[in-house]
């Protein structure tokens, strides 16, 4: 676990030097910023359900796979995947480690959007409850994204495949769920508990459904164990 | 220190080694020789636990590489061939980085051997600076730093001069030669010449198997079959020049190169330059080169692999 700590460091400061990192924080501030002014002005309710409980999130399908494009991909290409592999650190730890630097960033992401709630707090009277179920919702969503995201790393040396992996990999998970019209019984009500769009909607009313909390959780430990196996035969190839 | 027995890896159908074993014993320094594709860096990335063996097994510092790769790694030193380093570090935050990796601590202590291992390795001046903007003799140097960071008692160096300039060269052999004293060393090459300066012994691999293992000494008696001189002279046909080279005397061999060169192989131990420089002047021949040849790589595997000399083999160095 010292070990993720110390790759989850590295990757992390990593981001900080990295314009990628910047841009990407941008244009999720822009698009949120955009709708939630939007949003309020046509609203004017002081709550956060109409931003982050509905399409504006699909902005987050988009930029994550640019934060976790590099962890892995980059390197592949530049070969310090030798030295960190041959140094005595798991595969796991690995994944892991570089995973939770994006993690943190996203969380660092989110902090000035705080500005949102506490906008609405001085102009009107916001539900703090379902504000801070929103705010773990989102924080489950990108989790869920980032872990797509560090799977797509791990699968190629082209940090452009990788995000381009990611990002098809988000919308497919995001989309299976408009697939249930098409079908009926069982099956759709599959079809609507495997997409990602289906477990978002409900923390942003103020409900935490573990059935949600799961399904994320779910998503992430998948993905980091793909990336990990993906890693290791690489390796024994 | 290091076993390997019947080491083979194959990728796909195409056998990089096949069925390797040798040993080194404490305190040696093993060069492993041989052209690029011989399958030095794949040996090498075994010991290292970077790649699996399809068969046989290999143990290091009493560790074995696949069953107990992770207490293996923490034995080794390990120079990759094409040493990639974080560009965007600073060369000290990336030696603490490696240091804490392999577990030295705590803090003070980590901090106290990346110093150290900076002035072994001449980079303290460079400290603070980004990997990314060191001259490629700068990053081999941090390279090597980060395999002596934990103090590993085996150091696999894979072309440790590869890239460098003659002045860096001759310094990074020196280091090697120092840090041989206490640590079980291997290194490869295809640079003849490394070898001799560095190891005490020598493996020479080819096409993924080893041809030849013995102490340098022993080596270098063995593949002396004799000498051989380079010649340029003109003056008269191609025949009759050579036809007169053959009947000096401790000339064995005399091979046309074309363009008035010739390449001639005396008996050992003799150095008949002086009178074959006077023999052709005497002839009224103008003599444009003379030099002793230096027996090339390529030539050693000729001379290991068959048992005697081809006449259609290549012109030794150049």
């Amino acid at each position: 676990m010292r070990n993720t700590f110390l790759i989850a460091r590295r990757e992390l400061e990593a981001y900080f030097i990295s314009p990628i990192a910047y841009v990407v924080t941008a244009a999720m501030l822009v698009v949120l910023g955009y709708f939630f002014s939007v949003i309020l002005f046509v609203t004017r309710q002081a709550s956060l359900r109409p931003l982050f409980g509905g399409s504006a999130l699909i902005v987050l399908l988009f930029v994550l796979p640019l934060l976790t494009m590099r962890l892995v991909a980059e390197e592949q290409r530049s070969g310090t995947i030798e030295l960190l592999v041959t140094s005595p650190v798991r595969d796991w730890e690995i994944i892991l480690g570089k995973y939770l630097a994006g993690l943190a960033f996203y969380l660092l992401m989110l902090v000035p959007t705080v500005y949102y709630p506490i906008v609405l707090e001085v102009f009107g009277r916001p539900d703090w409850g379902p504000i801070l179920t929103t705010y773990l919702g989102i924080i489950l969503l990108g989790g869920s994204l980032l872990a797509v995201g560090t799977l797509a790393s791990s699968l190629t040396s082209n940090q452009i495949v990788a995000a381009v992996l990611g990002v098809g990999m988000a919308l497919l998970l995001w989309l299976i769920p408009s697939l249930a019209g098409f079908v009926s019984g069982p099956l759709a009500a599959v079809l609507q508990y495997l997409g990602l769009s289906s477990h978002i909607a409900d923390f942003a009313k103020g409900v935490i459904d573990t059935r949600h909390v799961v399904y994320h959780l779910s998503v992430i430990a998948a993905g980091l164990f793909l990336a990990t196996r993906i890693l290791e035969t690489r390796r024994w190839r | 220190m290091i076993t390997v027995r019947g080491l083979t890896k194959y990728y796909g159908s195409l056998p990089a080694i096949r069925d390797v074993s040798f040993d080194v014993a404490a305190g040696e320094v093993l060069g492993f020789l041989g052209p690029n594709a011989a399958g030095k860096t794949t040996t090498m990335r075994i010991l290292t636990g970077y790649l699996p063996p399809t068969a046989g097994q290999a143990v290091v510092a009493g560790y074995d590489v696949v069953e107990q790769s992770l207490e293996a790694r923490r034995h080794i030193g390990y120079l990759p061939e094409s040493v990639a380093l974080y560009p965007e570090m600073s060369v000290r935050s990336y030696l603490e980085f490696m240091a804490a990796l392999r577990g030295v601590g705590p803090a003070r202590r980590r901090k106290q051997r990346v110093d150290e291992v900076m002035d072994r390795c001449q980079v303290a001046h460079m400290a603070d600076r980004p990997i990314g903007k060191l001259s490629r003799g700068y990053r081999q140097r941090v390279g090597l730093a980060q395999a002596l960071v934990h103090d590993p008692e085996v150091l696999i160096l894979d072309e440790p001069t590869v890239g460098l300039d003659p002045a860096q060269i001759i310094e990074v052999r020196d280091l090697i030669r120092e840090l041989g004293r206490d640590h079980t060393i291997i290194l490869s090459t295809h640079i003849l010449s490394e070898v001799e300066h560095v190891c005490q012994r020598v493996m020479i691999i080819h096409q993924g198997r080893i041809v030849a293992e013995d102490t340098r000494d022993r080596l270098r008696a063995r593949l002396k079959g004799g000498e051989l001189l380079y010649l340029e002279a003109a003056g008269a046909s191609q025949e009759e020049i050579a036809a007169g080279l053959r009947s000096l005397p401790h000339v064995q061999d005399v091979r046309p190169l074309g363009d008035n060169a010739y390449q001639v192989t005396c008996s050992l131990g003799s150095d008949i330059r002086a009178s074959l420089a006077q023999f052709v002047v005497q002839k009224g021949w103008q003599l444009l080169e003379l030099r002793r040849e230096r027996i090339s790589l390529e030539e050693i595997f000729l001379q290991l692999t068959s048992d005697e000399p081809r006449p259609d083999r290549a012109p030794a160095g150049r």
